[in-house]
């Protein structure tokens, strides 16, 4: 933040809060309309950050304009045009993204070559695409304009480009002009093909998560690295390597055909849901929860049920994240230990969130939507949102309907077979029907590879094996499920169950 | 438009247990795939198995030395390959899910362009 220490401070205060709340909610927008012109994510990112850094200064004079977003985007296309009508080099070098290739393009309209003139405007308003479909050189170089940028890590640049478009040498694509670029008409759609290219399952997940901060939510590199735990470098070179496959393997910058849409929207609700576990239960550090990566995944839910509001799996998702979310100020003690969901004051829990997510769940059952898979059964989301929306439903623990919770991780299962919804599944019966039930369902898991190694099912045996009194098998689970948590708070939960099982 | 390398791995001891009426219902499968695809396809070879394959490296000092043996031994072994024009990765993912590999599965390249 700007502070001025005379007495503009308090205006410039009021500057820079609105700045870095269009930041917040207008990123993805102003980012998404812009790489609509630059088609190039590293171009498209320095001319947005560009516009934001000439808000402050020219909010300051001006005032904050009505429309913020509107304001950012007119800004940075206008940059983005400067800089390729003044450098044809760097028009020619772009690695240019894909883009529907039923859009007509300018190719299509005579005269329209060099200039951007009045006759560009596209044959709909909704649809300002149309670059040449050209055939780009592969081994790129980054813009010249684009070092110095959060993604440009160092040494990250590859070789230089051999030349320009092999169907059109050394001939600069055309710039379109600022007037025929609608920054309202489409704009829904143009953030729609950001998040399917980010979240494309050709991308890796890590890199899938690590662009959607990037790209959509406007983190930077430093920002996204410590969300990670990894060092600015580390992930400078992920962001770098996905951009890279994003243009050479030629992962297009369109909405997918309807055909594939339900597994597209599943890859990307896949990315927003890891960003919020990683946030409701860090997986090392002080903290149980991180706050900042938790409230991304919720804007994003939010953006995505914005712009896909028929969706059920989306609704399922948003859903899911508000019921889960609701509990987390009962989730941590004053003492900052770790409370069950049996030991949690419900009074604490959030309920306008819980309404809003109940009624989510309901829609979503509702509508299955063409995608419901095998049996047309609900999608995985929604189910685990049903779950959580029994929880928020009861009264208190000992009102919960287990009955309903197994039925649903019987659908689950079916839906979304996994070893995690089986543990889960498992813990539900042993509260339904007792620990010993529940231990002979977790006794069935135990062969399970894919949970050697998961903390939660030593724990959850240790904890029916206490109910039953079989003392020393219970201290070696808690011992086995403490070896495997690098979580502070969860150490300290099991650190505490060992120590009520009293000495060995 | 652009050219993609779709490189099909398969496990070929499925193919020496199968036995004629897998290899029939796997040159059929590839007979299906060309004319569906025939439009984008531009080229395309089965290799023979790894038992025939000769490794050569260079030594680092003007030799070569020649082996017997793939150049990496794995249990899904690179055993043919179609070369595709599509437009995009989401086009060539399309043509790939079409091709036949029953015991094992297919990789996608872009053909990297000069100029």
């Amino acid at each position: 933040m700007t502070t001025d220490p005379g007495r503009g401070s308090a205006a410039a205060a009021q500057v820079a809060a609105a700045v870095a709340d269009a930041h917040r909610r207008e990123w993805a927008f102003v980012l998404a309309a812009t790489v609509r012109v630059t088609r190039d994510l590293d171009l498209a990112e320095e001319c947005v950050q560009d516009a934001y850094a000439r808000a402050l200064t020219a909010w300051a004079t001006e005032g904050v304009p009505a429309r913020p977003g509107g304001w950012l985007t007119t800004t940075a296309r206008r940059r983005a045009i400067d800089l390729l009508r003044r450098d044809a080099n760097l028009r020619r070098r772009l690695p240019l993204l894909v883009e529907d290739p039923t859009e007509p393009g300018p190719e299509d309209e005579p005269g329209l070559e060099e200039a951007a003139g009045p006759g560009e405007v596209p044959a709909t308003p909704a649809t300002p695409s149309g670059w040449p479909a050209a055939r780009w050189p592969t081994p790129r170089s980054g813009p010249p304009g684009a070092v110095g940028l959060g993604a440009a890590g160092p040494g990250m640049v590859g070789p230089a480009a051999p030349g320009g478009p092999a169907d059109r040498p050394g001939r600069p694509r055309p710039v379109r002009g600022l007037d025929d670029l609608p920054v309202v008409a489409g704009a829904a759609d143009d953030r729609l093909r950001l998040i399917f290219t980010c979240c494309h399952p050709a991308l890796a997940l890590e890199a899938r998560v690590a662009l959607t901060l990037r790209l959509l939510c406007g983190l930077t590199t430093a920002e996204v690295a410590r969300a990670f735990l990894v060092t600015e470098p580390t992930m400078a070179a992920r962001i770098t390597r996905a951009k890279k496959k994003i243009a050479a393997a030629r992962i297009p910058y369109r909405v997918p055909p309807a055909a594939e849409l339900p597994e597209r929207i599943d890859a990307v609700l896949t990315v927003v849901h890891l960003l919020y576990t990683t946030g409701h239960t860090a997986p090392t550090g002080a903290d149980l929860v991180r706050r900042d990566l938790v409230e991304r995944a919720l804007d994003l839910a939010r953006m995505l049920r914005l712009l896909l509001p028929d969706d059920p799996d989306v609704a399922g998702l948003l859903a899911l994240v508000l019921l889960t979310d609701a509990r987390a100020a009962g989730r941590v003690g004053p003492d900052g230990r770790l409370l069950l969901l049996a030991e949690q004051d419900r009074a604490q829990w959030d309920r306008a969130a819980i309404d809003e997510g109940v009624a989510l769940v309901r829609e979503a059952l509702r509508r299955r939507g063409p995608g419901a898979g095998p049996g047309r059964l609900p999608g995985r989301f929604p189910l685990m949102a049903a779950i959580a929306a029994v929880h928020s439903g009861s009264p208190s623990w000992e009102d919960t309907d287990w009955r309903e919770i197994v039925g649903l991780y019987d659908l689950l299962t079916r839906r979304w077979p996994s070893p995690v919804v089986a543990l889960n599944r498992a813990v539900a019966v042993g509260f339904g029907e007792g620990p010993a039930a529940g231990l002979a369902a977790l006794d069935a898991l135990a062969a399970e590879p894919q949970l050697a190694g998961y903390g939660y099912l030593p724990a959850a045996r240790a904890d029916f094996l206490r109910a039953l009194g079989r003392v020393a098998d219970a201290r070696l689970a808690y011992e086995e499920a403490l070896a495997l948590t690098e979580n502070a708070v969860e150490r300290d939960f099991l650190a505490a169950r060992l120590r009520q099982l009293g000495p060995s | 438009m652009a050219e993609y390398l779709i490189l099909i791995y398969e496990n070929e001891s499925d193919y020496e247990t199968g036995g004629e009426a897998v290899y029939g219902r796997v040159m059929a499968a590839h007979n299906a795939f060309g004319e569906k695809h025939a439009a984008a396809l531009r080229g395309g070879n089965a290799l023979q198995g790894v038992s025939t394959a000769t490794s050569v490296r260079s030594d680092g000092a003007g030799g070569f030395t020649t082996t017997d043996g793939p150049f990496a031994e794995t249990k899904e072994a690179l055993g043919g390959y179609y070369l595709v024009e599509a437009a995009d990765l989401d086009e060539a993912i399309a043509i790939a899910k079409d091709v036949p590999a029953f015991f094992g599965g297919v990789e996608v390249r872009p053909i990297m362009t000069f100029d």
